[in-house]
């Protein structure tokens, strides 16, 4: 198995959390997960969001760990209820959903699906550096690297609005943090 | 020496009472702002210290366990039992005003939550591990907002002056320790906000000079929000607040 601590390019809490998927035996459940969209962002499931950390079984009881984006993200409630919902869905109608804190949430456990899925849904993806380094941003549409941002925050907390000079197109950059 | 639990609960709780102090004066502008783009970040803004209240309030409960949540520290105290630092219930103003108060904060939030990231107490240090990274953020804007109003326009270069030297006395209040923040911080839990001091000023005062601002002068200083001797404001701005679970206590919707 490879050491997190030789190959840099994966945060540790991020290949824990691959891990944590791997060797679990409730494979059928974090499967079903996968369904669960971000309520902001349907093209990304939590999971690849790296908001979707653990899931375990106490009994018949599901509980599933989930760390939330920003402190004041309202669509943290969405998911945790939708999280809910698609357990009950499944016959799980006994279940929990815990938020934990730390470590906290980093744009750098996003995968690279996950970043491409961003930028065809049209927002301008974090990088990979996690907010330790300016990310070079470039148009979703026309990939021009000629942008200015318009403002440090645009539809959500998590987002900062651009333009692309050269086509026109105003589009959110996900901030890196 | 341990610290007692009901000691941290009362520290979180000041950091709670700051963080949705000043998160809902910063959403009092939704629909306000000068413009679509600034409305949004100001609202962003309150958003994260509305969340960053919940964080501080939500680990006090725990520790009071004694039927506590969040809210009930929100909306059911009254002005005396508040104990934020007083620059964060101060009236708007005009953006000039809300902008100089938010660099402000920020800079020194900054600093603190960054302090706190080294806390003994895992959930304190956790919540700071999160607010961190939106300081920084914060932070980027407001400062660009000191330059670009203080090396602006006549109108706004007076402007932003006059919110710098009507603010500049709120300031010290940031960096007093009482008996209880010196016991947290000499355990190792709570931050030692008088050694933020000198490099808060430091930075400051390098920012007010590239905006072409003056440093204020006066020595004047306003304290007693940790005890919860507050400025008028604070108590109309929890009328309007508390006004809906006052009226109609737990409900929810």
């Amino acid at each position: 198995m490879a050491d997190p601590a030789i190959i840099p390019a994966l945060p540790a809490e991020e290949y824990e959390r691959r891990e944590r998927r791997v060797n679990s035996s409730l494979q059928s459940l974090w499967d079903l997960l996968d369904a669960v969209k971000d309520p902001e962002i349907p093209a990304v499931s939590l999971w690849e969001m790296g908001i979707l950390q653990d899931i375990a079984m106490q009994g018949d009881r599901v509980i599933v760990t989930i760390t939330p984006t920003y402190s004041g993200c309202p669509a943290m409630t969405v998911m945790a209820e939708d999280v809910l919902q698609a357990l009950a869905d499944a016959g799980y109608a006994d279940s929990e959903v815990v938020t934990r804190l730390s470590p906290a949430w980093s744009t750098s456990w996003m995968s690279e699906e996950a970043q491409d899925k961003l930028r065809e849904y049209g927002i301008a993806p974090p990088g990979q550096g996690g907010g330790n380094e300016p990310v070079e941003v470039l148009c979703p549409r026309c990939h021009s690297d000629e942008v200015r941002r318009l403002s440090e925050f645009g539809s959500t907390a998590c987002k900062a609005l651009y333009q692309c000079s050269a086509c026109g197109e105003p589009f959110d950059h996900f901030k890196p943090i | 020496m341990t610290v007692s639990k009901d000691t941290i609960k009362r520290y979180s709780i000041r950091l709670g009472d700051d963080a949705v102090v000043l998160g809902h004066r910063l959403s009092e502008w939704c629909s306000s702002g000068p413009f679509l783009e600034e409305d949004l970040a100001l609202t962003n803004v309150a958003l994260d210290f509305i969340g960053r209240a919940r964080m501080f309030y939500g680990y006090a409960a725990e520790l009071a366990d004694d039927g506590s949540t969040e809210d009930t520290y929100a909306y059911t105290r009254d002005n005396r039992e508040f104990t934020n630092l007083l620059i964060h219930e101060l009236k708007n103003g005009d953006f000039a005003f809300t902008m100089a108060r938010q660099y402000f904060i920020d800079v020194y939030s900054l600093a603190y939550m960054e302090a706190l990231q080294n806390s003994s107490d895992e959930t304190l240090a956790a919540v700071a591990d999160k607010a961190v990274k939106e300081s920084r953020y914060h932070l980027r804007r407001s400062h660009d907002w000191m330059l670009r109003l203080g090396d602006g326009t006549e109108e706004s270069r007076s402007r932003m002056q006059r919110a710098v030297d009507d603010l500049w006395g709120y300031t010290p209040e940031m960096f007093e320790m009482d008996a209880l923040e010196q016991e947290l911080a000499d355990a190792g839990i709570g931050v030692d906000a008088a050694a933020l001091r000198d490099d808060w000023e430091q930075t400051v005062h390098a920012t007010l000079v590239e905006a072409t601002l003056e440093v204020p002068e006066g020595d004047w200083a306003v304290n007693g929000g940790r005890q919860g001797m507050h400025t008028e404001a604070l108590g109309h701005m929890l009328s309007d607040m508390q006004f809906v679970q006052r009226a109609y206590p737990g409900l929810q919707w």
